[in-house]
This record gives structure tokens, C-alpha cells and sequence, in this order.
């Protein structure tokens, strides 16, 4: 209980000061650029890697147990490790956080964007044979259209879990508002300064996370109105 | 030198394991904070998730928890707790990690006990079990195989998580590649290489170790059908965590 009264007592530190926020409004900013620009490239770059797989492993069911064990295995590698890993051979910048960042969001789009396409009625899949769709007009105008639910789950996790994760880079040098949450406590355990990286990782999340949910329904005007009618 | 060359020789200088602070004292750390964390995590989250999924109530809670605990990234919740009335050392770490913890282990609670089969419910209410004694005698042992596991899910976790707790000098395996990071890329990288191979090798470890244990604790007939359910409920918790 002493604690509480000490801090309250104590004005140097609080744990949130819009003072702070003001007069560092361009570190922060800059910070939150580099977390957003940090997150937007891993989440596209895995997603550029992650759905061909996915696709891959649909088409091809002996590939489905490797592709989803390797990306699980990736998974289990604790993220520092992960950075530890890249750092001597990519040295100290934005590529080792990437790397670590893409390798992390692999899993979660793959295992979801399979599922979605795992997904896709054998009825709707026949029906398309018989139109004459060949295999990859089939995943263009059918598979994937109907997977979209499925890819867009993957992708918001994985963006949810990547902004929380770029923190780490702060190892590296590149983390993003990680920087003012690690930089607060190794400055004399500034808490404003900690509070403000947090809450800004949090919005950013979630504001990321909204956007890519109104993508998804914009994307998929059938779910919406089944959604409507259930 | 190259970094892997570099690091064989950082592992296989003896006094790198038996220094003080060398791998062997922080594997030691590594595991008590990790066990802690586990072992808090489901002292909280168990007891939750089975009455949530006894009553029937609190789907939208399971998710809401998940969903917070993933956009909070670990720093933070690593530095913020030092500098409450916790005060620094061990137990805001343990605090922290057991956090990250939570999750799969409320959700896998909650769905262990919603799969059950509602005639059985009906069944042994039927022959006069009260809430309590289904909770007991039915519904928890027909949930174990799910328990166990988001108890590997949860602790595989933890010990790759536990890493971080070097940030705030918390201690662990991954002290030795903040270490490393210290010196620099080119005096430490080898050391660097080293710290994450171990950590690297002791996630990996764990997560053999509970899947054998997974398997034995799950009977004999429930292995086939039920792990792959269980696995697929962790899929589904994770999936409801955007609603979806």
C-alpha cells in the first residue's frame, strides 16, 4: 500500500503526462510510423508467401502434413531466438525484424487460408468442373473468392500478433513504439513514456485489425447477407 | 570466422556453461520462471474456464480475454509490471509470462467441457448427479485430453516467451543473447547464435516432452478422434478470437 501512496506523492512520474506526448510528439510519431510501415510489409510479404502455400497444399493433400508441421515448427522457435539467428548474418536493421516478423505470421495465414479453402463445398467444386473451369480458373473465380473468410481471419491475427510482436526488434534497433516502451524503462523508468508506446501498440492493433475486418466484409458481400438472413 | 564457427566455439568453452550467469544458471532460472508462470496461468485460468463452460456462460469472455492478451505486446507487460506496487525481481515476470499463458488454457478449459456429448450431461443428471458432482465425475474427466492440451500450448509458450524476460534483466536463457547483443555483432555474434540455438532447442524440448505427456493422459480410445479435435479447438479459439 506504501507504493501507492509514494507514487501518487511523487508528480516527476506519472504514468500517463500529455506533456510528454507534446513535446515528444515527433519521436512518437516517428516511432508509430515505423511500427505501422514495420507491420504492413511483414503481414504483406507473409501473405505473398503464405496463400501460394496454402493453395499448394489444397491442391496437393501429400504437402498439406509438411507445410502446416514446418510453419508450426517455425512457430514454436521463441521470437528473440528467431532474431538471434538473423542478426549475424543480416546485421542490426529493419531485414533481421522483418525476417522474424514474415517467418511468425506464416503460420497463422497458411493455417487459416487452408482452412478456408478446405472449406469450399465439394458440390460447388464438381459444379465448376463441370462448367469447364480448369484448375486455375477454378481457384481464381471460385476456391479463393469463397477461402476469402478464411485468408482474412489469418490475416488479421497475424497482423494483430505482428504489431505486438515488433516490439521485439527493439533488440535490433527497429521496434517500433517497442522503442519507447523499452527506452522508458531504461530511462529511469519513465512510465509516461512506457504507457504511451503500449496504448499507441494496442489502438494500432486494433485500428489495423478494423480496417482489415471492413475490407473482408466489403470483400464478401455473400457472407454478409447470409450472415443477415441467419 | 563465421558466426556458426563462432558459436560452436562460445558452447564449447566449459566456463561459458558454469560461470556464473553462464547457460546452466540460466536454464535453471529459464525453467522455475516458466513452471511458475505455467503453473499461476492455470490456477487461474482452469478453475475459470471449467465453471464458464459448466454454466454455459461466458463464450464472449473466453474470446474477449484472447483477444486483448494478443494485441498487448510482452515488453510492455514486462516493463509496466516492475513498477507497480510488485516491485522488480521475479514475481512481475512470472506475473507477465503467466498473462500470455492464460489464454489457451481458458479456452481449451471452456471447450473441453462444451464438446461433452449433452445426452451424457442428461444421463448422469438423470441418475441424480448434482452440478457440482457432473462438474466432477463427468464432465472434467471427459475434458482432460483438451486440458492437456492447452497445458502444452500454454507452456511451450511460456518458455518461448520467457526469453524476453531478459528486456527488464529478468533472468533466463535469453539474457545470454541480450548479452550478446550487448557486445556487439562482431564480438558477440557468435554468443548471439549460441543464445538463440538453446533457446531455440529447449522450446523445441518442451514441446516434445508435453506432446508425450499429452498422449498419456489422453485414454486410449479418445486418442485418435480426440486429439485432432483438440487441436482443432485450439484452431477455433483462435479463430473466434476475430469473431469469425
Amino acid at each position: 500500500m506504501s507504493f501507492r501512496v509514494i507514487d501518487r506523492a511523487d508528480p516527476g512520474n506519472p504514468w500517463f503526462s500529455w506533456d510528454y506526448v507534446q513535446s515528444n510528439s515527433e519521436t512518437i510519431l516517428a516511432a508509430l510510423r515505423e511500427h505501422t510501415w514495420l507491420t504492413a510489409q511483414a503481414v504483406l510479404i507473409a501473405a505473398l508467401v503464405a496463400i501460394p502455400l496454402a493453395v499448394l497444399a489444397y491442391w496437393f493433400r501429400p504437402l498439406t502434413g509438411p507445410i502446416l508441421a514446418l510453419s508450426g515448427a517455425l512457430y514454436t522457435i521463441p521470437s528473440l531466438a528467431l532474431f538471434a539467428f538473423a542478426a549475424p548474418y543480416l546485421g542490426t536493421g529493419t531485414a533481421t525484424v522483418l525476417l522474424g516478423l514474415v517467418l511468425y505470421a506464416l503460420l497463422l495465414i497458411i493455417r487459416n487460408s487452408l482452412a478456408g479453402l478446405n472449406q469450399v463445398p465439394a458440390e460447388v467444386r464438381d459444379a465448376a468442373q463441370g462448367m469447364g473451369y480448369g484448375r486455375f480458373a477454378r481457384l481464381i473465380r471460385i476456391d479463393l473468392p469463397l477461402a476469402l473468410p478464411g485468408i482474412f481471419t489469418g490475416l488479421r491475427l497475424a497482423t494483430v500478433s505482428t504489431v505486438a510482436l515488433v516490439t521485439v526488434g527493439v533488440l535490433v534497433g527497429h521496434g517500433g513504439l517497442g522503442q519507447l516502451i523499452l527506452g522508458g524503462f531504461r530511462n529511469n523508468f519513465f512510465k509516461a513514456e512506457i504507457m504511451t508506446g503500449t496504448i499507441l501498440c494496442v489502438v494500432l492493433a486494433l485500428i489495423l485489425d478494423l480496417i482489415l475486418a471492413g475490407l473482408g466484409r466489403l470483400l464478401t458481400p455473400w457472407a454478409r447477407r447470409r450472415g443477415a438472413a441467419g | 570466422m563465421n558466426p556458426i564457427d563462432q558459436a560452436v566455439t562460445w558452447i564449447n568453452d566449459p566456463l561459458n556453461w558454469t560461470n556464473p550467469g553462464g547457460i546452466l544458471d540460466r536454464l535453471v532460472e529459464h525453467l522455475g520462471i516458466s513452471a511458475a508462470a505455467v503453473a499461476l496461468g492455470c490456477l487461474v485460468a482452469w478453475p475459470l474456464g471449467l465453471w464458464l463452460g459448466h454454466s454455459g456462460r461466458g463464450g464472449g469472455a473466453v474470446v474477449l480475454v484472447s483477444n486483448i492478451t494478443l494485441a498487448i505486446p510482452t515488453i510492455a507487460l514486462l516493463t509496466i509490471l516492475p513498477l507497480t506496487a510488485l516491485g522488480f525481481g521475479k514475481p512481475p515476470v512470472i506475473i507477465a509470462l503467466a498473462v500470455f499463458a492464460v489464454p489457451p488454457l481458458l479456452a481449451n478449459a471452456y471447450t473441453g467441457i462444451r464438446q461433452v456429448d449433452p445426452e451424457v450431461r442428461d444421463a448422469a443428471r438423470g441418475m441424480g448427479l448434482s452440478g457440482g458432482q457432473l462438474l466432477r465425475r463427468v464432465e472434467l474427466p471427459l475434458a482432460v485430453p483438451y486440458l492437456a492440451a492447452g497445458f502444452r500450448t500454454a507452456a511451450v509458450q511460456v518458455v518461448a516467451t520467457a526469453a524476453l524476460a531478459s528486456f527488464v534483466n529478468g533472468g533466463g536463457l535469453g539474457q545470454i543473447i541480450s548479452a550478446g547483443f550487448g557486445l556487439g555483432i562482431s564480438v558477440g555474434g557468435g554468443q548471439i547464435l549460441a543464445g538463440g540455438l538453446l533457446v531455440a532447442l529447449l522450446a523445441l524440448v518442451i514441446e516434445l516432452i508435453f506432446a508425450g505427456v499429452e498422449r498419456i493422459v489422453t485414454p486410449r480410445p479418445l486418442r485418435r478422434t480426440r486429439r485432432r479435435v483438440a487441436r482443432q479447438a485450439d484452431q477455433r479459439a483462435a479463430a473466434a478470437i476475430t469473431g469469425s
